[in-house]
């Protein structure tokens, strides 16, 4: 029931708000069911919620992690969006980069779109029916192009059709790998194995293993696709650069990771009917490349929220390189998630109160942000030694255990990949960052509204702090969960 | 039972053909609706254990969705697009009917050599979901309307759910009636993006959409210092 509840609560609430006239009630609802969500969220952590309608919602230390995740992020981002949309102006404006006239989405779809999507997010992580889980992942799509269309202008509508018309696509693809799997699931005898996690594990041994392969590879372009994971990221720079730094931080920290959980619940199947090898290599060779390619756009990124969108596809590829190395390296993958989750939604956060104060996504016009913005810029600071996985942040803990899982394996080439990589990618990064920093504010650089609100500070200061916390110390429940977590997908530590 | 089969499968994969040679906006919305039709009946052919209430309504809903609603969505988003009724494409017409016959040729061999978990008594089933598949998949990238887009969409979704008919008929109601929701959505809001594109650019040319990319700030960055922002 609690499953079901989590899901519905969201929905029937974003039902609500399209047809809710007052803007302050609205925002109250969105507060509310945030904190109403991560009241119920916190509750499964103590009390684990039974199966319901057959087995097909449940929630395993696997969907609890990334439950929480994208609970923990809509709290602080739906604080931080009140405050957003209460400075947003109404009437038409002209745009900062070309200074055409453009209006606003009503705030009625943002807000109900907002709610429809931590609906349907929660929903894949319950989701134990591979039909049910596609079903999900596209509804998160569909729930999340209207906000990224909240400013309606041409740029955000490339973004918005992109989005929509590479995601639907792609999951297109998985849907084919869901039906490739019902058939692997078909025995000989013609009785079919339900679509159910469980039952497909339990029955592993009575799967059509080259099938079984086919749907995995589907499913791993289909969700890879919306994943982020190099070559099928095209539409993730674009979306997030464009929609507002409150949704980009959803869309990076939460939503990314769902599907990622799709492609791991497909790798379970994969692991219990003896297939693990096939498909961490594939994990392997996509993360890596992901990797490599996000370096070679984040070194000398003119912008700073595309910057930390191909940082997003780093971070998704060294998730994948993590679960393909397997044992300690799934462990350090899913704390990796965590890790980057928070990380990035804060960074995401603060590029919102940056973009506020200069107007432009420009890495090249901004600098002196010491002076202008100082509580924005250091936590811009501290965004980026997180985010590059410099401790005592988590991101060096999670990064740290899935290098020794490189190590451990004799998997040296990886290993070597990733560090250069993600040395070259702090080098990059600092350059951006310290220019954007340091200096003297640029002359005649905006004089307008210099204080910046609690509102806009305090949420991605929280998740900052938990971040750090994680790199000093990983409270004993969290560190049992994701051991749990990572022995679902066949870890053994 | 399986003589209809075979016709269905046979018009579906005409279909096709027809949505590569298609020169108008209008006869292209209209062969894709043809194509749903045709895919509405095929779960009532198919179906092993009889004729159940479930078989039938998922049938009738699909023949509704696909033959009557996303025409008739795709049909107000054009007129209100107001835009050309021709067809613009990266890949001419014949050019694509070459390729729709290389694709056809290569999906029949794949459905001769490919080793199904299931025996199939349909020889064609194989090769008309793969055809089907690619021609959408074609079609997205191949014309430059976002109409076009959505139309290559609806023919990747076709082929993907005929394989469904032909081989997951276990799915549950509940599923389907899921999977359907969501194209449905999704045509509805693609239809309502492209009516914003039409309005921001007086016309649906996805050509127009291509002015996000990495380097674009650069030349803003030159043009601001020159202005001596």
């Amino acid at each position: 029931m609690m499953a079901l509840a989590l899901v519905l609560i969201p929905i029937l609430a974003g039902l609500v708000s399209f047809a809710t006239r007052s803007n302050h009630l609205r925002r109250a609802i969105l507060v509310g069911i945030a904190v109403v969500h991560a009241a119920l969220t916190a509750a499964t952590w103590i009390v684990r919620p039974q199966a319901a309608l057959g087995g097909w919602l449940q929630l395993d230390s696997l969907g609890l992690v990334f439950l929480s995740v994208i609970s923990a992020l809509f709290l602080s981002t739906s604080i931080y969006a009140v405050a957003y949309l209460a400075k947003e102006q109404t009437s038409s404006r002209p745009d900062f980069e070309e200074s055409f006239l453009f209006v606003n989405e009503p705030e009625a779809v943002f807000v109900g779109c907002l709610l429809l999507f931590l609906g349907t997010m929660t929903l894949v992580t319950v989701s134990h029916n591979f039909g049910l889980l596609w079903v999900a992942v596209e509804a998160t799509t569909l729930s999340s192009a209207p906000l990224i269309y909240f400013h309606r202008h041409h740029r955000s509508l490339e973004a918005t059709w992109k989005y929509l018309l590479i995601c639907s696509v792609g999951i297109a693809l998985a849907l084919l790998g869901t039906f490739f799997l019902a058939s692997a699931a078909t025995t000989q005898t013609g009785h079919s194995i339900p679509l159910v996690l469980g039952d497909l594990i339990t029955n592993a041994g009575s799967l059509h293993v080259p099938w079984l392969k086919v749907a995995f590879l589907f499913m791993l372009v289909g969700y890879g696709t919306k994943m982020g994971l190099a070559p099928l990221h095209s539409w993730l720079p674009d979306a997030h650069s464009e929609a507002p730094s409150v949704v980009s931080a959803l869309l990076s920290g939460a939503l990314l990771n769902c599907a990622f959980l799709g492609i791991l619940r497909i790798g379970q199947v994969l692991t219990a009917s003896g297939a693990a090898e096939f498909a961490n290599g594939l994990l392997l060779v996509f993360g890596l490349i992901s990797v490599v390619l996000a370096t070679v756009f984040i070194v000398d990124q003119l912008d700073f929220k595309r910057m930390l969108a191909y940082s997003s596809i780093e971070h998704m590829g060294i998730m994948a390189v993590g679960v393909g190395l397997g044992g300690l390296g799934s462990f350090g993958a899913l704390l990796h998630t965590v890790n980057h989750s928070l990380t990035k939604a804060m960074l995401f956060l603060v590029a919102g109160n940056i973009l506020g104060h200069y107007r432009t996504k420009s890495t090249k016009l901004i600098t002196g942000m010491f002076g202008d913005l100082p509580a924005s810029g250091i936590l811009w600071m501290a965004g980026f030694l997180a985010i590059t996985g410099t401790p005592p942040f988590g991101l060096f803990q999670s990064e740290l255990a899935i290098l020794r899982a490189a190590f451990d394996g004799g998997r040296y080439f990886v290993a070597i990949v990733l560090l250069l990589a993600l040395g070259t990618i702090f080098v990059g990064m600092a350059a951006i960052v310290t220019r954007m920093l340091q200096g003297r504010p640029r002359e005649g650089a905006m004089a307008h509204s210099t204080s910046e609100a609690a509102a806009s500070i305090i949420p991605p200061a929280v998740l900052c702090f938990a971040v750090l916390v994680l790199g000093i110390y990983i409270p004993s429940a969290l560190n049992d969960l994701l051991l749990e977590a990572a022995k679902l997908l066949g870890g053994h530590l | 039972m399986n003589d209809l089969i075979g016709v269905i499968v046979v018009l579906i994969i005409m279909t096709n053909f027809l949505l590569l040679a298609a020169g108008s906006l209008r006869a292209s919305v209209r062969i894709i609706s043809l194509q749903g039709l045709a895919l509405g009946v095929l779960p009532l052919c198919v179906h092993q254990g009889g004729l159940t209430i479930r078989l039938l309504f998922i049938a009738v809903l699909v023949i509704i969705l696909k033959g009557l609603v996303f025409p008739r969505l795709l049909m107000r988003s054009l007129r209100e697009s107001g835009s050309a009724r021709a067809i613009t494409f990266y890949v001419g017409p014949i050019a694509s009917l070459l390729i729709g016959i290389f694709v056809l040729g290569s999906s029949l061999w794949w459905g001769y050599v490919l080793p199904l978990p299931e025996a199939t008594p349909y020889s064609l089933a194989i090769p008309m979901v793969f055809f089907t598949i690619v021609t959408g998949l074609f079609l997205i990238v191949s014309r430059r309307q976002a109409l076009m887009q959505i139309v290559g969409y609806l023919a990747l979704e076709n082929g993907i759910y005929a394989f469904g008919v032909f081989f997951a008929q276990s799915e549950s109601m509940l599923i389907e009636l899921g999977i359907l929701l969501d194209v449905f959505v999704g045509v509805f809001i693609m239809g309502v993006m492209v009516f914003h594109i039409s309005r921001e650019f007086d016309n649906i040319e996805t050509s127009q959409l291509s002015t996000l990319r990495d380097w674009i700030h650069s030349r803003n960055d030159a043009a601001a210092k020159k202005d001596g922002r």
